[in-house]
Parts: structure tokens; sequence; C-alpha cells
């Protein structure tokens, strides 16, 4: 399985790789990060960029910066990285545990965060946690940087926020308050692995009662999207993972059959099943490690 | 450019190649340098039978293009062994353990399970388990690969606290010695 030729260009800093954007903007021209979704993608012939330019040699893309109450992680970033920082296990869990979730061992050594979030593909892992840790993606442009809170950023199937002329450089994830939680679960495809539902919970606490939810799902739409009817139905509700989990009976409040996604694994509805049964479960589980 | 020079270090033996863009690392590794023991599989990176060591972390080859390997250095399952061909400890340990039928996954199996050992020299099954999403086996059945990895941190494990069974430089002695006490726990496999 060859891909279709192309021209590939290694950028060794941002700035170079948004030269050669520019450069070939008049071609088909994809950024490779750590390819594992574009590579696949271009073998199987629903890709064929006429140019890759390669964001590898970009050291300044890659690290994992903790900071006080915020920690910075590279675009270039491997999700291994995220998946074993103790950092990020402790004030962000969910984001971290999404990481963990991903692919398997050599997936995770080279794919990356800023790749996932920037292909945006709505059964991947990393999206919902996103959503749930409320990160910051800042991204660079030929007229500068900006940043974009996760809200803002996914608009659709593979498709998000990032213009054509500009790449993401860095997420940022906050810390969770004191007595926070939060945990990634999914059902994943039998097959793929990729989630067919994942839930994505973060919680923050307060004497024993939940003050405040973010929770957000992927695998079940066009794209990751909060389920605000779950955090409504969260807050205030006593720390009793019980309690609590019956607050994923909203995953589907609102939704309408048509938004959900419906493909040879499984029904539109059967996924609407599995995303209140998860969101339940995945509540129940941040929870208990409050509790 | 769709033609580069680049510099592939295998097994520590320096390379210089020139590759169109589009070409895989492991059709690099294989058909123009001649390491054919890393097999291709599914070449949709599921599968694993193509995992090798890039700059010491297990990837698909199938799923890098060779262009961005450009001055890596590349382990293959022919760097497992010494040069007088003893064998590596995984090695003996999946021939041991019977880890193998028809051998087609297991070069993937043991450069994930090498690289998975460096990191966590004493793993329970259930770790072994996990390490082992991304290789899939056809015709042996997992148990084997399991006891054989197993049995290769034990060796490990002794040669590094500088043990009589392997020798000093961690490869296995050609002698065995392997444990074959998980024989006995197949029933209570997770």
């Amino acid at each position: 399985m060859f891909p279709p030729q192309f021209d590939y260009y290694r950028a060794t800093s941002v700035e170079e790789a948004l030269d050669l954007l520019a450069e070939h903007a008049d071609a088909e021209t994809e950024l490779l990060a750590g390819g594992h979704s574009l590579i696949p993608t271009m073998k199987s012939g629903l890709a064929s960029p006429d140019v890759l330019v390669d964001l590898g040699g970009i050291e300044s893309l890659r690290g994992i910066e903790r900071g006080d109450g915020v920690t910075t992680i590279g675009a270039m970033t491997p999700y291994v990285d995220v998946a074993t920082d103790e950092g990020l296990l402790a004030d962000a869990p969910v984001f971290a545990e999404a990481a963990q979730a991903v692919g398997d061992i050599q997936v995770r050594n080279r794919g990356t965060v800023g790749g996932n979030l920037s292909h945006a593909d709505p059964a991947s892992d990393l999206p919902g946690a996103a959503l749930a840790a409320d990160v910051t993606l800042v991204l660079q442009g030929p007229d500068g940087e900006r940043t974009v809170p996760v809200d803002d950023f996914f608009l659709g199937m593979f498709t998000t926020d990032v213009g054509e002329d500009e790449l993401v450089t860095r997420v940022e994830v906050p810390h969770q308050p004191m007595g926070a939680t939060g945990t990634y679960l999914k059902k994943p495809s039998p097959s793929s692995g990729y989630a067919m539902v994942g839930a994505a919970v973060a919680l923050e606490t307060d004497d024993g009662t939940i003050a405040g939810a973010r929770v957000a799902a992927n695998g079940a739409f066009d794209h990751a999207r909060r389920l605000e009817a779950v955090e409504d139905a969260l807050e205030g509700e006593p720390l009793d993972p019980e309690a609590a989990a019956a607050a994923g009976d909203h995953a589907t409040d609102g939704v309408e059959d048509w938004e959900l996604m419906s493909d040879l694994q499984a029904s539109g509805e059967f996924r609407a099943n599995l995303l209140r049964v998860y969101t339940g479960r995945a509540i129940a589980a941040a929870v208990e490690r409050a509790a | 450019m769709s033609d580069h020079d680049i510099t592939l270090t295998v097994n520590g033996n320096e390379h210089e190649v020139t590759v169109e863009s589009r070409r895989l690392l492991v059709h690099v590794l294989r058909d123009q340098l001649g390491y054919t023991g890393t097999n291709i599989g599914c070449e949709s990176s599921l599968c694993g039978a193509c995992t090798v060591h890039l700059d010491g972390e297990a990837v698909k080859s199938c799923t890098v293009f060779a262009v961005q390997a450009d001055g890596a250095e590349i382990e293959t399952v022919e760097g497992l062994a010494d040069d007088d061909g003893t064998f590596h400890p995984i090695q003996a340990a999946f021939q041991q353990e019977h880890g193998l039928q028809c051998g087609y996954c297991t070069p993937g199996m043991m450069m994930t399970a090498t690289a998975f050992l460096r990191d966590s020299p004493d793993p329970s099954r259930e770790e072994i388990r996990h390490a082992l999403e991304g290789n899939l086996c056809r015709c042996t059945g997992y148990q084997n690969i399991v006891n054989a990895i197993e049995t290769a941190a034990g060796e490990l494990r002794t040669a590094a606290d500088g043990g009589e069974e392997t020798a000093a430089d961690g490869r296995a002695a050609t002698d065995g010695g392997v444990p074959r006490d998980r024989l006995t726990d197949a029933a209570g496999e997770p």
C-alpha cells in the first residue's frame, strides 16, 4: 500500500512551517505531525495531498511544562508523554487518562496531542477530554499567535477553528482545584479500538457536593461535544457515586436522532444507550475517587 | 522534493539511502536495506508485525515515512542477538516457552516486548497483556507469548542484578535455565 507521490518538507521552526504553508498555498498541503491518522488516510486513498510539511523536526513544539495552575503541552508531544505525566495525572486526570486510552503503545509513541486535536476525529479520545478539561489551544499563523478556548475549537467532523495558514503550537491544560476529580471512560470498537462512545468527566467538589461539572462525549456525534444537561444535573448533587451516576441518563437529553453517529459498529439508538451508560459509569468512577 | 537522501542507523550500522517521500520505513528496511526480519502484516498500523525501535521507542514502521526517520537510530529484530548468534533473553524465552507457531508476528512481538521490559522490568501478566495491545497474533495464541515475556523479564532482571544465569552483558546463557512455573497457572489467566 503505497500512498500516492507527494513532496515532503521538514520544517525546523514554526516560522519555517508557516512559510512552507504559505509557499504551497495553491497546492493541497497538509501538516504532518505524528502521522497516525494522516498516513493511514493517505494509504487508503482518502487523502492525497501534493505537499506534506513535517513538524517532526521542530523541537520547540515538544514537551510538557508545568506552570502555576496550568500545564502547557507542546503540540508535537506524543500521547505517551501525557499518559505518563504524574503532574497531569494528578491535576487534569481526564486529559491524561484519555491519552492513555488512545490506540496502543506504538501509536502512543508516535501520535501527538496537537495532531489529534487538529484532526478532530469524532471517535478519537482526546477531543472529549479536552472539552472536559477546559483546555485552551494556542495557534500560530502569519499574523501571529491567537488563543482559542476548546469550547470554540471543534466545529464539525474533522473540522476545527484552525485556519489553512495556521497551526496549533501548544495546548494549555488548567489544573483542577483541590478536591476536584475526573476520569475518561470509553467503549472501544472491538476491531479498531476507537471509541464507539467515550465519556470525559471533570468535577469540582465542595464540602461533600459536586460544585461544578464539565462532561463531554466523543464517538457519539460528528464531533466531540459537551453534555450540558448532564452537567446541570450534577451540580449540587452529593458525592455519592450511585446517585451521581444517574445524571448519565441525561446524556441524550435534547439530542435529535439524526445527531447520533450510526454505522456498521452501532446504530444511533444503541450509541445513545451506550452514551448514557458510559457517562453514568464515568461519573461514578470520578465520584468514587473524590469521596 | 519527492526524492531524499537520508541516513538511517540500523542496529548500529549507518546506511545512506535515497528514498521517495512516500516510501514507508518498513519498505526501506526490507527492500532497500535487506532487513527482512521486520514483517509487513496489515499495513494499516493495527497488527504490529512491523514494529521496530525508532530512537529507542517501539513504533509501527508501516506508519512512518522513511524520510521522517532521517538521522534516526533504528533497531530491528536482527539487532537482538549477539554477533555470535547468542540469543537475546527475549528470543531465548520465546523459544523456550513456545511463544511462536508460524512466527510471523514474532519480530514485532519481541520488539514491543524489549521496549516494554526496558521501561517496566517487573510487569504483571495483566501489564504484559496491555503492552501487547498493538500486536496481533493469529495462531500461537497469547498465552505462551505472555509466558515468554514474563520469563524474559525474569532473565533480564537477573542479568541486571549481576546474576549467574546470564552473561554479564545481559544475553541469555545458551543452556537455557528458563523457569517453567507458569505452565501451572493457565487456569488463572486474566
